[in-house]
Order: structure tokens, then sequence, then C-alpha cells
């Protein structure tokens, strides 16, 4: 369950900058790791309260995609291009704390262990509601920021860009700046959720915070509920852990005739490819985008 | 530079040709620098010559692989202009292939690689026409790179449900090494290095001197073009497909002996061609090739000075400063 509001929470941040800012980025989990990786080193090294962590995680993420934004954009970089540098970008940091001592290389850092349950330390026992009730606040606070920033003018200067970036400059709009706004905001989110992912399972490894997996699991849910809505997002992120835990507990006590599936693993991803494969030839607004169209013809 | 706006319609004329002449300079001026780098750590580098020669070989063989796996990338986008994210996976399905056919019917390795290049024709012919073909045409590109996505998680996992993860492992009848410039050079890498060499040849040759070549030129240089002249341009997006996964075939054949088989296997060689394919020039077959041997390089030398993971950091580096530099790569057309 818990897991699901991290999907979610990246999944919002992520169609902050892809969905409405129009920026593709393959490499989400730059922004995830830096925020996973903020918690779990300032905590673990220097006894730094990992709320604070996550804030300095999340102003972090946004300076850092702030500069590579800036280079990209000021380099011209689109489409594709802008895709495959996020992706690079992402692999970067990968390898990087893959070979810095200071972040325990491959092994990752294991969080301190508290004897109690502790808010101020965000720690808690992991069977806790503790931990989903935080996680849900921080989701509510990511939508919250995320409908305020839609509806606000950067927001709405931000889509006209999107939608046409010559006829939006020609008016006046400041194409760069409000660009890297978006970038900023996307990326704060998103290492707010990583910061979240490491105290929840109290362990952060370089696959965990900068996989390629952790990039994609930003865009399924937010492609599968749709791109560039609000609630398309959330949807996708329950759909995809939805599906997931069911199919993790199908594999693990598989009903009768279907006992070959003990065991099975890669079931559930694979089963999601298909249905990410199908929403995006068939419904390309996603499920919350298609009803929502539906409904208003 | 003028904007690199690649995939406004009015542009696609402005798109890397498939095969240029006129590179000569760009080849040249990529040798001296190539040599002046290599005298210098020859010279400079405080590394023993024989260990250097060594770096240089593997680097050398290493390229070729990469240049393997590029080639069919970089044919891809040049054609379709997507950016193929399953190539990874195309790849270790073309050798968990070879090593279904090697172990279940007992065939030499080199002949269930030869099997495989039809198989992974249709399966790349099959997957555009029936999938890929429908989310086509559309200004954005971000379905099509979505739905390769999908087929990529899709392939790796099936393969995993299939195989499990334990290592497989394909045994090539002319394992063994050979000795050469006084360091040991391993016979398959040195076959799959000079296979790279002629799959490349084999491809020139196809798009220069033949009908469907002449067509798939057509479709790269302006599809709309093309289409009003009577190209079936759909029909041809799946071929090249189907050419793109013939290259991941040969490179998974050739490959298989000396890569340990997991679902994942191909997973990192997505990345090193995306890398090399930008590098040369996206569309670029010669970049492709070039590309592929400046990694491979880059990787063995500079593991010289940083161990572990560092040389590959290098690569990405590199390849992050050709994207803002230089983003039609050393090969690509000028904008």
């Amino acid at each position: 369950m818990v897991k699901i509001l991290i999907f979610a929470i990246m999944a919002v941040g992520w169609n902050i900058m892809s969905g409405y800012g129009g920026m593709f980025s393959f490499g989400h989990a730059a922004f995830f790791g830096i925020g996973a990786y903020s918690v779990a080193y300032l905590l673990s090294a220097h006894g730094l309260n990992p709320w604070f962590g996550m804030l300095f995680g999340a102003m972090l993420a946004a300076i850092v995609g702030t500069v590579f934004a800036f280079l990209c954009l000021r380099y011209k970089l689109e489409g594709s291009y802008f895709a495959l540098a996020t992706f690079a970008f992402a692999q970067m940091f990968f390898l990087l704390t893959e070979n810095l001592e200071f972040l325990n290389r491959t092994e990752g850092i294991n969080i301190p262990i508290l004897q109690d349950d502790s808010w101020l330390m965000m720690q808690f026992h992991p069977t806790s509601y503790n931990y989903y009730w935080i996680g849900l606040f921080l989701l509510v606070a990511a939508v919250a920021v995320s409908i305020w920033f839609v509806h606000s003018r950067p927001g709405r200067f931000t889509t006209a860009i999107r939608d046409d970036e010559v006829a939006a400059e020609s008016l006046g709009i400041a194409v760069l700046r409000h660009r890297l706004i978006t970038v900023a905001l996307s990326c704060a989110i998103t290492a707010i959720a990583g910061g979240f992912y490491t105290q929840y399972y109290m362990f952060v490894g370089p696959n965990q915070g900068f996989g390629m997996q952790v990039s994609v699991d930003a865009i399924v849910p937010a492609v599968i509920g749709g791109v560039g809505t609000i609630w398309g997002p959330l949807i996708g992120a329950v759909v995809v852990g939805g599906l997931s835990e069911t199919i993790a507990d199908l594999v693990r006590n598989p009903p009768a005739g279907l006992e070959f599936l003990q065991g099975l693993s890669g079931l559930d991803v694979a089963i999601y490819a298909i249905l990410l494969i199908i929403i995006v030839v068939f419904l390309p607004k996603g499920i919350y985008g298609t009803i929502r169209e539906r409904l208003r013809k | 530079m003028s904007k690199t706006t690649n995939f406004s319609p009015e542009q696609t004329s402005a798109h890397p040709p498939l095969l240029k002449r006129r590179q000569t300079r760009i080849i040249l001026a990529t040798i001296a620098v190539a040599v002046l780098l290599v005298a210098g750590v020859y010279l400079l580098g405080g590394q023993p010559t024989r260990l250097v020669n060594q770096a240089l070989i593997s680097g050398v063989l290493l390229g070729g692989v990469y240049a393997l796996v590029s080639l069919g990338l970089t044919l891809i986008f040049g054609v379709l202009h997507i950016v193929n994210f399953a190539q990874g996976a195309m790849l270790t399905l073309s050798m968990y292939t070879v090593f279904m056919l090697s172990t279940q019917a007992g065939l030499n390795p080199y002949l269930a690689a030869v099997l495989t290049i039809p198989i992974m024709f249709a399966f790349g012919w099959a997957f555009q026409a029936g999938i890929m073909n429908r989310v086509m045409g559309d200004t954005s590109h971000e379905r099509p790179l979505l739905v390769t996505l999908g087929l990529s998680l899709l392939i790796i996992n099936g393969l995993l449900m299939a195989f499990g993860g334990r290592p497989a492992a394909v045994e090539s009848p002319l394992a063994g090494s050979i000795s050469l410039f006084g360091t040991l050079v391993d016979r398959p890498r040195l076959i799959a290095c000079l296979g790279a060499l002629v799959v490349g040849a084999l491809l020139t040759l196809v798009l220069r001197k033949t009908p469907l070549g002449l067509a798939i030129r057509a479709v790269a240089a302006n599809d709309t073009g093309a289409a009003l002249v009577g190209v079936n341009v759909k029909r041809i997006y799946a071929m090249t497909f189907g050419l793109g996964a013939v290259c991941v075939a040969v490179a998974g054949g050739l490959m298989a002996p000396f890569t340990s088989l997991i679902p994942t296997a191909g997973e990192q060689f997505t990345t090193l061609a995306f890398v090399i394919v930008v590098l040369g020039g996206l569309g670029s077959i010669p970049g492709a090739l070039v590309g592929g041997l400046i990694v491979g390089l880059v990787q063995t030398v500079g593991s010289l000075y940083l161990p572990g993971g560092g040389s590959l950091l290098l690569v990405f580096v590199l390849f992050l400063l050709v994207l803002f530099l230089r983003p039609q790569g050393l090969f690509g057309a000028k904008q």
C-alpha cells in the first residue's frame, strides 16, 4: 500500500514536467535517487533529522534538475534527444554512486534503526500505519501543489509553451524561465518520494535510487492513468500498484489449477508491460484522460 | 548551430541521410585525435606498454561488438525517427533463441545464429506492422518510445518467467584465444568484431544497391514524398524494423558464446548503443561503427586509470558533451 503511494507521488512529480511541461523525462530516477540518498546520507553520517533531509533533498534535486534542464534547453535538445539526455543523466548518477566511497558504493546505505517509534525521526515499526498516513499526507500535498500549479499563472504559461512554443514566446512569455520553474517543481516532488522511500525501507542502494527501473516506475503510472491530467497519475498508480500486489499474492499462493505460477518472477512486470502497450496504442490519453473526454462529449 | 527541431515534418529532408560520402574530414579528424590520445597514453600514461597494447586490442574488439548492436538502432532511428528502447531486450531475445537452438536442437551456435536471423526478422516485422505502425505518424515521439519501452519490459520479464534468472552459457566450438602483437585475443570476440564489419558492409550494400534500399532511403529522407511516388511507407517501416532486428540477431548470435546469459544481459547494451549512435550521429551507419570503436576504446583504456565502473562514467560524460556540443553527432547532417 505504501508502495502505491510512493509510485503515485513520483508519477505526480513526473507528470508536472513531462505532462504539463511537455519535456519528456526518461531520467526521473536521478531526482528520486537524490532525494533518497540525501536522507540516507545526512541521517546516517551526520544524524540530520529525515524531515529536514527530505527538504534538503528536494531543494538539491530542484537545483540539479534546473541546471541540467538549463543546459538541455540552452543547447536546444528536444524530443528524443531530450529524453536520451535525461536517461544518460540518471545513468551517470547511478555510476557515480556506485563509485563514491562516502555513499558506500554498490552496498548502499542503511538507516540506523531506532528502538522505539518516533514521529520526529520518521521511523516506525515496519507494519505501522503511520507510514501510510505520512505517505498519504505527502501525496495529498503533492496533488494540491500540482492543482495549484496548473491553475496558477506560471502553470498556464507552461501549458501554453508546451502547446506552441513560438506562439507563447511571441506573446511575451518567458519560455526558458517558466520551463525551469516547471522542472524544479517536478524534481522536488520526485525527490520527496525518494526521501520517503528511504525512510520506509530503511535502505537505499544505487539500484533502488538511480536504477533505470525507477525512471520507468515514474513514467508508467502517469501514462496508464493519463499524461497531463491531475488525477491520471493517481489512477495509474492505483492500477499498477494494485496489479503488482495482486500478482505478488497470486504467485505466492496460486489457486488450484494455476500451480505452475508458484514462485514465478517477472509476471507482474510482464502484465503491466502489456497493459502499457495496449494503453499507449488504443487509449493514448490514458484511462482518466479518455473517460474525461467521453464525458465531455 | 541552429535549432535542432528534428521532429517537425517540414524539416524531415534535413535528416541525417543514411549514407554520406563527404565525411573524409570528420574521419581524418577523429583518427588524428584518437592517435594523439593513444600516443599520449603510451608516452605519458605511466602504464606498461604491454598493458596498453592489451587495452587497445580489447577496446577495438569490444567496440566491434558495440557497433554491431548499434547498427540496428541507428537504422531504425534513421528511417522511422523513433528511439527503439527494446534494442537491448531484442538482443537478449536473440541470444536466448541461439541458446535454445544450440542446446535443445544440438546445433552449432554459429549455425543457430544464422537460423535466428529469419526468426528475428519476422519478429521485428510483425511488431512494427502489427503495433508500431498504429502509433507512428503523429508528431509526438513519445508514443513509439513508450511502446518500445513496454516491449522491452515484456521481453525481459517473459524471458525471466521462461528461463529464470540463473545464468546460462552457450559453448562455442571455436573457444580459445590467439596471440596478436604479443597480446591474447579471445577468438569468439574476434569473430564478433569481424562480423560487425561484415554486417555494416552488407547493410550499406543493401541500402545503396537494391530497390528495397532505395525505397528505405527515400522514406528516410522524406516519407510524405516517398508515399507520393508510390512507396508503401508502412511496409518500408516494417521492413526496416525487421532489418534492425536482423542486426541484433547477428549480434546476439556472435555474442552468445562470451556472454553470461541472463534476461537482463542486453540491458547495458541499450544504454551503450544510445551513446554510440548519438556519438556517431543518429541514423548514420559509419557513425555507428566509429562510435562503437570510440566507446569501446574509452571504456578499456579508461579502465587502466579508473577501475570499476569509472570508465563507464567517462563514456557518459562524453555522451553528454556530444549531445550538448554536437547533437547531430560526428557523422550526422548539419541542421
